[in-house]
């Protein structure tokens, strides 16, 4: 008998840190698995986000850079500048890219950055204890709208990658999810691809992902997949919301 | 026969596995490894089919399939 | 040897050429602006680049993820710009990251003005980002140092794995000069064997800094203070001006220690024995030169702030020496006259001004 499924020599032996059931890790195996798979481990360096996911530089077995909370693509221009030909790529929460971090999510798609950027929703800020984010919904409870999500007063939710896809630079979005074996096999070929743009130079590519937070929803793992399939899904715009010409002649 | 391996100390009980193993081959074991979560066990090994459902939905990449 | 006619800005930007400088992340601010256009001229040419960032957060950040890969870089604004920056100087400091970080100071607080002043003292030399943790700060007082103490910053901060803070002000960025190209200095450096270039042939490397335990924060603030000790043993540097028989001492830098210097000449006509201590290195703030002093009856420091740089004087002599300021803020300059009249008046002395 052959392995059919183990782990991926881009992840280390170090444990993931996240709480039972979260999704980070799901997402953490399938960007290893793509490095692995297209042999840039080597070549590759990370930018960690400060959050539940700010501990991963140990986690992945190429280089990682962490820098303050929301700066990881500034962080990653800097890197991407200095070695054009290294592959770079930066892992965000919700929070840290598109609440503190959105300047830069902006810019980086703007100027067509050359990297890859990762976000992770799971519509809380996770790490500080599931205050409202960016991306919570309309109406959902968090410690800091106790009451619910309130439109009126904070806003409804920024789709993030719908208002990246409409920046010129940015030549590859997709917004994907791992609350099923079917979405989870779609969305690594969502990193596969971004990271194909990257190799090709084609311009900035980016995935979001959506994730869940079981603890801070006060939910179990598998009814935060459920929640997530029922809240977040009619919410935030799935799938391929731009490919270039380029790209999908890739 | 295809073969599902549990990483004890890595399986934090999140019940993910057993949510998607399409033939209920895993449970929820009795014993707790060294952080407390009672690891997830093997209950049907000759039911598995080796699809390694398990082991895409794990947060943790705590499991290892053979086939 | 070649001299040219340039604004300090524009030294600064040439000699960061010269020193192998690769990148350069800015954001346009007066008065520090030409050294990002100077460099958007030349520094490709040089084979390195320029990359104007939507702020002046990112721009420190991205020369956070630029010096990780050991290339050498740097950022400059002024004040305002400068505040923006302060975080990422505490995690430049913290991850130990060389960095040129350039602050052409003018007048605050809030908006301001965009005349010369020395009010960021504080900021720069105290730290004004959060934590413990220390960066060298150089004060050029003309043209030529903000040329030569450039060059002096990028081989200190790839010394000590730090970023290092070139500190001038609104008049000496503008004031032109005639610039002598100095080749780099052959500085023995430590080699970077701690960058993240891509793991290939090597075990992978992380640089960050934070820490999940206590004991472990400790350890690292431990070390780090160490790193900070040495840098203040090792790395005051000042000048002496006329101080061998001096009775008074002026204490300024920057563009007051050239003030200073005129004042010196001033009283030294009328026989007072007046010296001028001229801080280079404003961290670590040159205590030594306070130790081997003859026997000093009074100092005044000559400041464009609201009196700064007095209390490191005053800690700098213990308060042994009655220690005065003289300042003036807002943007205006003070005149060698006004720094005479002060210290008649201050130590009761008979001057003709």
């Amino acid at each position: 008998m052959e392995k059919v499924f183990s782990k991926t020599k881009g992840l280390t032996d170090v444990p993931f840190t996240y709480c039972p059931g979260c999704t980070h890790g799901i997402i953490h195996r399938l960007i290893a698995e793509v490095l692995e798979e297209m042999d840039l481990l080597e070549n590759t360096i990370g930018v960690a986000p400060v959050g539940c996911s700010g501990f991963l530089l140990d986690m992945f077995s190429c280089d990682f850079v962490g820098g303050p909370h929301g700066r990881a693509q500034a962080v990653a221009t800097g890197i991407k500048r200095a070695m054009p030909e290294r592959t770079v790529f930066t892992y965000q929460g919700d929070g840290d890219i598109a609440a503190i971090g959105t300047s830069h999510a902006i810019h980086v798609a703007a100027r067509g950055e050359k990297i890859t950027s990762i976000m992770v929703n799971n519509a809380v800020f996770g790490m500080t204890g599931g205050q409202m984010a960016p991306t919570t919904i309309g109406g959902q409870v968090t410690t800091t709208s106790p009451y619910g999500r309130d439109c009126a007063l904070a806003g409804p939710p920024i789709d993030l990658p719908k208002t990246i896809a409409t920046l010129e630079g940015a030549v590859y979005v997709a917004a994907g999810s791992v609350d099923s074996p079917k979405n989870v096999a779609q969305t690594k070929k969502m990193i596969k691809k971004a990271f194909q743009v990257q190799q090709k130079g084609l311009g900035f590519s980016f995935v979001s992902i959506l994730s869940t937070c079981p603890t801070n929803w006060g939910l179990s793992p598998v009814d935060s997949l459920n929640w997530l399939r029922k809240n977040m899904m009619p919410v935030y715009q799935l799938g391929e919301l731009k490919a270039t010409e380029e790209v999908n002649a890739l | 026969m295809p073969k599902v391996e549990i990483l004890e100390a890595r399986c934090k009980s999140c019940g993910l596995c057993i949510e998607f193993c399409p033939k209920k081959v895993l449970k929820i074991g009795e014993k707790a490894n060294a952080k407390g979560y009672y690891f997830v066990e093997v209950a049907k090994p000759d039911q598995c089919i080796g699809c390694a459902l398990c082991g895409t939905m794990c947060p943790d990449v705590a499991i290892t399939v053979y086939k | 040897m070649r001299r040219q006619l340039l604004k300090g800005n524009e030294a600064i930007a040439e000699a960061a050429i010269r020193s192998g400088c690769k990148l350069f992340f800015g954001y346009p601010i007066t008065p520090s602006t030409e050294i990002i256009e100077y460099l958007s001229r030349n520094l490709p040419k040089a084979g390195g680049a320029v990359l104007q960032g939507e702020d002046e957060i990112a721009s420190i950040n991205m020369c956070y993820g630029a010096a990780a890969t050991g290339a050498r870089v740097m950022t400059a604004s002024s004040s305002p710009g400068y505040s923006l920056k302060q975080e990422g100087m505490s995690y430049l400091a913290a991850a130990e990251l060389p960095v040129v970080v350039v602050n052409i100071n003018r007048n605050g607080p809030g908006l301001g003005g965009l005349g010369p002043s020395q009010g960021d003292y504080f900021q720069c030399t105290k730290g004004g980002g959060h934590g413990d943790y220390r960066t060298i700060v150089l004060a050029p007082s003309k043209g030529q140092e903000m040329y030569d103490y450039t060059m002096k910053a990028f081989d200190l901060a790839d010394k000590y794995r730090t970023p290092v803070v070139i500190l001038a002000d609104g008049m000496l960025g503008q004031t032109m000069e005639p610039i002598e190209f100095k080749e780099r200095p052959s500085v023995e450096l430590p080699e970077k064997d701690w960058v993240t270039t891509g793991c290939i042939g090597r075990p992978k490397r992380k640089i960050s800094m934070y820490n999940l335990t206590n004991e472990a924060g400790e350890e690292i603030s431990l070390k780090l203070q160490a790193k900070f000790n040495k840098m203040k043993d090792l790395e005051q540097q000042w000048e002496n001006y006329c101080t061998d028989d001096a009775e008074y001492l002026l204490v300024g830098y920057g563009t007051c220690g050239r003030v200073g210097k005129s004042a010196v000449q001033l009283a030294r006509q009328q026989g007072i024995k007046l010296g001028l201590i001229r801080p280079i290195t404003l961290w670590p703030f040159p205590e030594k030169a306070f130790i081997s002093l003859p026997k000093i009856k009074g100092i005044l420091t000559v400041e464009l702030n609201a009196g700064q740089m007095v209390e490191d004087v005053k800690l700098a002599v213990k308060c042994s020496i009655p220690v005065q300021s003289h300042t003036r803020v807002g943007g205006m300059l003070l005149s060698e006259n006004s720094v005479l009249k002060k210290l008649a008046e201050v130590f009761q002395l008979e001057v003709r001004v």
